[in-house]
C-alpha cells in the first residue's frame, strides 16, 4: 500500500510532469518553425523521462527505470539527429523551415 | 520537500522560457538548462546513472546538434523581426496562463488513489540489469543507432554526376 508521504511525492511529480507535457505539446502545436517543433518534442520526452524515474522510485525498481531511461535517451538522440538532417535537407530545397511554406509534397 | 518543489518549479520555468523566447539559440540554451535541472532531479531520485546520461547527452550533445542545424540555416531579415516577435507573442502569451490554470486545477482536483504497489524487487545494479536482463533493449539501441547513421548518410548523400 502506498504511504501518505509516497502518495504526496508521486502526486507532486506527476502534476509537474503533466505541466511539462502541456508546455511541450503547446510548443509543437503552436509553432510553424521546424526546429521549434523539435524543441517541443524534446520537452515532451523530458516529461516522460521524469514520470518513468518517479514511477521507478515509487515501486522500488530504480534500476529498471534507469535502464528504460537510458534506452529512451539513445532513441531521443537518434531521432534528433535524423530530424535535424531532414530539416537541413528541407532547408536546402525550400530555403525555409517554416511549415507554411513547405508545399512541395502537396502534389 | 521544499528543495524538490524549488527544482520542479525551476524545471517548469526553464521549459517555459525555452518555448517562449523569441531567438532560436536562446531556446536551445533553455533546453540545455531544462535538461540540467532534470538531471539534478533524477539524481535526487536515486538514479545516478540515468542522471549522468541525461546531463551528458541531453544537456551536452543534443544542444550541439540543434546549434549545428541552426548554424546551417539563414537569419530572417531585420525588417521581419518585429513582425515575427508580435506574431509569436500573440501565439504564445496564452501558454503561461494555461500552465498556471492547469496546475491549479490539478492541485485542486487530482486525487491519487491508494495504489497497491508491488513488492520492491531485489534489483541489483543498473549495469547488471541492462547487460543480463534487458539485453534485447541493447540490441534495439544498436539497431536504432545504425538506422540513424544510415538515415544521415542517405540524407546528405551527394547526387552522382
Amino acid at each position: 500500500m502506498m504511504t501518505p508521504e509516497l502518495s504526496q511525492v508521486f502526486w507532486l511529480y506527476s502534476i509537474f510532469a503533466a505541466l511539462l507535457f502541456i508546455t511541450g505539446l503547446y510548443c509543437v502545436l503552436a509553432t510553424f518553425n521546424l526546429i521549434r517543433v523539435l524543441v517541443g518534442v524534446e520537452i515532451l520526452i523530458k516529461a516522460a523521462t521524469l514520470l518513468i524515474i518517479v514511477c521507478g522510485q515509487l515501486t522500488g525498481r530504480q534500476a529498471l527505470a534507469q535502464a528504460i531511461v537510458i534506452t529512451l535517451i539513445v532513441i531521443e538522440v537518434v531521432i534528433m539527429v535524423a530530424a535535424g538532417g531532414v530539416i537541413l535537407c528541407l532547408y536546402k530545397h525550400n530555403h525555409s523551415i517554416d511549415t507554411r511554406k513547405l508545399k512541395n509534397l502537396k502534389g | 520537500m521544499a528543495m524538490e518543489i524549488l527544482l520542479l518549479l525551476g524545471l517548469l520555468a526553464a521549459a517555459l522560457w525555452t518555448v517562449m523566447t523569441t531567438r532560436l539559440l536562446r531556446s536551445v540554451v533553455g533546453l540545455a538548462l531544462t535538461s540540467a535541472v532534470l538531471s539534478i532531479i533524477i539524481f535526487r531520485l536515486n538514479s545516478p546513472v540515468a542522471a549522468v546520461f541525461e546531463l551528458s547527452v541531453c544537456a551536452g550533445l543534443i544542444p550541439v546538434i540543434f546549434i549545428t542545424t541552426i548554424s546551417f540555416t539563414q537569419r530572417i531579415a531585420k525588417s521581419q523581426i518585429q513582425e515575427r516577435r508580435r506574431e509569436r507573442f500573440i501565439r504564445f502569451f496564452l501558454l503561461p496562463v494555461i500552465v498556471v490554470v492547469a496546475g491549479l486545477a490539478l492541485l485542486r482536483w487530482l486525487k491519487i488513489p491508494a495504489l497497491m504497489l508491488p513488492a520492491a524487487a531485489g534489483e541489483t545494479d543498473v549495469r547488471l540489469l541492462l547487460w543480463d536482463v534487458r539485453h534485447l533493449d541493447l540490441l534495439g539501441q544498436i539497431v536504432i543507432l545504425l538506422a540513424g547513421a544510415f538515415a544521415v548518410v542517405i540524407l546528405f548523400k551527394e547526387p552522382r554526376k
